[in-house]
Order: C-alpha cells, then sequence, then structure tokens
C-alpha cells in the first residue's frame, strides 16, 4: 500500500472526532473508547468528570515542564512519565465529559478560557524550585489516590472504570514523591529548609481539596464528598513528613474556588501557552 | 483455521513498537477481534498504562495488518475495564521480554515505599544481585535497574497489579 492509499484508507476508519491533536485520523480519544457501553454522563456526571479532568490536565501541563530541566536525567524521566500518565487521566475524564456537551477532548481542553475551568487551584500552583514541584505532587498524589480508591465504588461505570486503571499508576506517583520528600527532609540544612518553605508555600492550597459542593451531594453515590477525604489524606501525609523531620505549617488556608472557576493569576498563563497553538490554526492536524 | 481465528491472528501480529519482540497477544492488551456482519473487523484492544503514546502506532498498524489482508473495514476500539495489569502478559511473552534483554515483571507488585518484591533478574548474566536505579524509565510500563555482577543497566517491566 503507498502513502496516498494508506490515507485514502485511513480516511474511511470510524468517524473519528475532528482533533486538534491528532497524528493521524483516529487518534482522538472517542467517546465509545472511554465510556461502559451507551452510558452518557448527565450534565451533573459531566460537571464531575470535568472536575478530575481539569485537575489532572493542569497537573499534567506543570509537570511537564521539567522535561529537560529536572537535577538528573533519571528525575527528568520520572517527571515526564508521571506527566504523561496523568495526562492519559485528563484524556479519559474530559472525552467523557465531553460526551454530555458533544465536545471533544480537544474542545475542552483548547477551546475554554480560564473562568471554564474547574481545576484547584494547588494544581496551577507554580513549580518553583524542585522541592515544591515534589512537595505539590506529594499533596496531590495522595489526594489522588485516596479519591480514586474510593471512586472505585462509584455507581457511574465509566468514571469506576477511569479510576481503576488512574489508581495503579496514582500509587506509583505517590510512593515516588513520598521517597524523595523523606530524601531532602532528611538531608542536607538546605534541603530541608527547601522542603519546609515548599510546605509553607503549598499548604493554604490544601484547604480546597477538601470542600464539598453542592455538586457533590446531588450526585451521590456517583462522587465522593471531599470532605470524608480529609482525615486519612492528613494521616497519610503527616506520616511521611514525620519521616521526613517535616511538619505541618500554621499558615491559614487560602480563599480558593477553582471548581467555580475562580483562579489565581498563573491559570492564564499555562493556558496562553497550552492553547496557543490550537488557536493560531484551529482545525490543524499534525 | 476458523474465520475468527484467522482474524485473530492478523491482530495479535501487530507488535508493541517501543518492544519489537513482543506481539500485543503476548502483551495482553488484543482483547477480542469480531467479524462484524458487514464485512467489517471490530478489534478491542486495552492500553497499559492511561497516557501509553504507544496506543496510537499500535492502532494504526491494526489498520495495516487488516489492510494487507485485504480487509480494509477495521474499528480499533479502546476499552479501560478491566484494566489491564502485568498478569495479562503472556508466559511467552515473559520469556521472549527476557531473550529481548528486558527482565519480566516478577512478584506481586510494591508494597509502599519498602519494596519487598522477589528480586528481578538480570536478563543477561541472571544473577539476582541487580538493584533499581530509577523506578520512571524509557517508557511508563519499565523502571531501570543495573546488575551489580555483569555491571550492565537494564531495563525491567515493571509489576502492575
Amino acid at each position: 500500500m503507498n502513502h496516498e492509499e494508506l490515507d485514502a484508507s485511513l480516511d474511511s476508519f470510524g468517524d473519528a472526532l475532528a482533533s486538534a491533536t491528532r497524528v493521524t485520523p483516529g487518534n482522538a480519544l472517542r467517546p465509545e473508547d472511554i465510556a461502559v457501553a451507551g452510558a452518557k454522563p448527565s450534565d451533573e456526571v459531566a460537571q464531575y468528570a470535568l472536575h478530575l479532568g481539569d485537575d489532572a490536565l493542569i497537573l499534567a501541563q506543570r509537570l511537564s515542564h521539567w522535561i529537560s530541566r529536572a537535577p538528573e536525567i533519571e528525575e527528568d524521566i520520572a517527571l515526564g512519565n508521571i506527566a504523561l500518565d496523568v495526562l492519559g487521566h485528563a484524556r479519559s475524564f474530559l472525552t467523557y465529559a465531553g460526551l454530555a456537551w458533544d465536545k471533544s477532548e480537544d474542545d475542552l481542553a483548547y477551546w475554554r478560557e480560564e473562568e471554564d475551568f474547574t481545576s484547584l487551584q494547588i494544581v496551577e500552583q507554580p513549580n518553583g524550585h524542585f522541592g515544591v514541584t515534589i512537595m505539590r505532587q506529594l499533596i496531590i498524589s495522595i489526594y489522588q489516590h485516596l479519591l480514586y480508591s474510593k471512586l472505585l465504588e462509584s455507581t457511574d461505570e465509566t468514571i469506576a472504570a477511569i479510576c481503576a486503571k488512574a489508581v495503579k499508576e496514582v500509587d506509583y506517583h505517590r510512593d515516588h514523591s513520598a521517597a524523595w520528600t523523606i530524601r531532602l527532609g532528611q538531608g542536607t540544612e538546605e534541603s530541608a529548609a527547601k522542603m519546609r518553605h515548599a510546605l509553607e508555600v503549598l499548604w493554604p492550597y490544601t484547604g480546597e481539596m477538601f470542600q464539598d459542593e453542592e455538586l457533590h451531594r446531588t450526585l451521590g453515590d456517583v462522587a465522593v464528598l471531599p470532605s470524608t477525604l480529609r482525615e486519612a489524606w492528613e494521616k497519610e501525609i503527616t506520616d511521611v513528613l514525620a519521616e521526613a523531620g517535616l511538619e505541618i505549617p500554621k499558615s491559614g488556608m487560602a480563599m480558593a474556588h477553582g471548581r467555580v472557576g475562580e483562579h489565581s493569576e498563573h491559570l492564564g498563563f499555562i493556558l496562553a501557552e497550552m492553547q496557543v497553538l490550537a488557536r493560531k490554526h484551529p482545525g490543524a492536524s499534525w | 483455521m476458523t474465520n475468527a481465528e484467522e482474524l485473530f491472528s492478523i491482530a495479535a501480529k501487530v507488535t508493541d513498537p517501543e518492544i519489537p519482540v513482543l506481539s500485543i497477544a503476548d502483551l495482553g492488551i488484543l482483547r477480542e477481534v469480531n467479524a462484524n456482519e458487514d464485512g467489517s473487523v471490530q478489534v478491542i484492544i486495552t492500553p497499559t498504562y492511561s497516557g501509553c503514546p504507544a496506543m496510537d502506532v499500535i492502532t494504526q498498524d491494526l489498520y495495516l495488518a487488516f489492510g494487507e489482508a485485504g480487509i480494509e473495514k477495521v474499528d480499533v476500539k479502546l476499552v479501560l475495564t478491566p484494566a489491564w495489569s502485568t498478569d495479562w502478559m503472556t508466559e511467552d511473552g515473559k520469556r521472549k521480554l527476557e531473550e529481548y534483554g528486558i527482565a519480566p515483571p516478577t512478584g506481586t507488585g510494591h508494597s509502599g515505599r519498602v519494596t519487598l518484591g522477589i528480586s528481578v533478574k538480570c536478563p543477561r548474566c541472571h544473577s539476582l544481585n541487580t538493584r533499581e536505579l530509577a523506578r520512571f524509565a524509557s517508557t511508563s510500563c519499565k523502571a531501570l535497574y543495573t546488575c551489580k555482577d555483569c555491571l550492565e543497566p537494564f531495563d525491567y517491566f515493571k509489576v502492575l497489579s
């Protein structure tokens, strides 16, 4: 088969959604790849999937900035791998959410404005020094591990299926950030000071992770009420921090309402970079 | 050979782009191949890791493999459930991995920060005196190890249970 024939035959395959990222037709995730047979999420379920997907998407975008910049090659690869896993979760959640509104993962990632993003403010916080990135990852991966573990029992089969995949991967992310936290906390005077700084900077944003919204109550057993994760999360992170010789700071909580589209100034810059290519060349594929 | 077996064997010839000695059947990511009444074929695959970029290449390779066999209408469907684990890899697949120089998954996975798994065997000299250099390596599904006897670094296909 020559290239023209191949292109022609690829064009005939499936009804792939128009995608700004597809390499060739068919590479965008299709709703039927993600949704459990015939499932179409209600508006509320889609909104919840959007929350989970936006957290993962913005975190993946932040993490991928470390590629070629990490302190050592192994870490470069590790952070790149973690970013890739998390991006995979985002693609699944966004594809599922989009099914309710007839939108593709790319529509949701590239064509929404800052105030349409429902991600938690912790994931948009700057990478800072390596310690800040590791601390952010520790905070969020312990959280995601608890959340996804509970969502295995979600009455929405698709959300449960995405989480069944994601939870195994997040387990590795959690181990990785815990191992670094302990190593840096117990390391030199300087590395310990940097980890204390990371905690001070990030801790205020942890409160938002446990805020219950009306949506969670409406969804009942589809979702997990964030406040119910708090006790287990605090125990787990306190154990890691104790082993690292670090303490939970006494700083207050930041006012954060990322779920309703209120973000810190950082999100706009993240989106500008993430969305520029798709917006400059609408409909382009490469 | 029945038609269903033939179709399955066409799909099973497609190899993993990162580990070309392993077919997608060896890897356990090929779930089903179904013949539809209109002559088209449906292939069901599942990703190893959520973000695995190899899925795109595998999808294209499936189109090509069926195209060469004269079947033009192929629908490659991805399923997430039941989630793939390294238990889906065939014994034959594990043997091929080792011959290729990648240690196959052993034991039942990691247990927290202290790894209490079975020692990973060096695929070159078969020594069990090895250590993990990095849990994340060239692809999501591998970790980087080094052998303390022959001193060679090697990839280990890590356990995902």
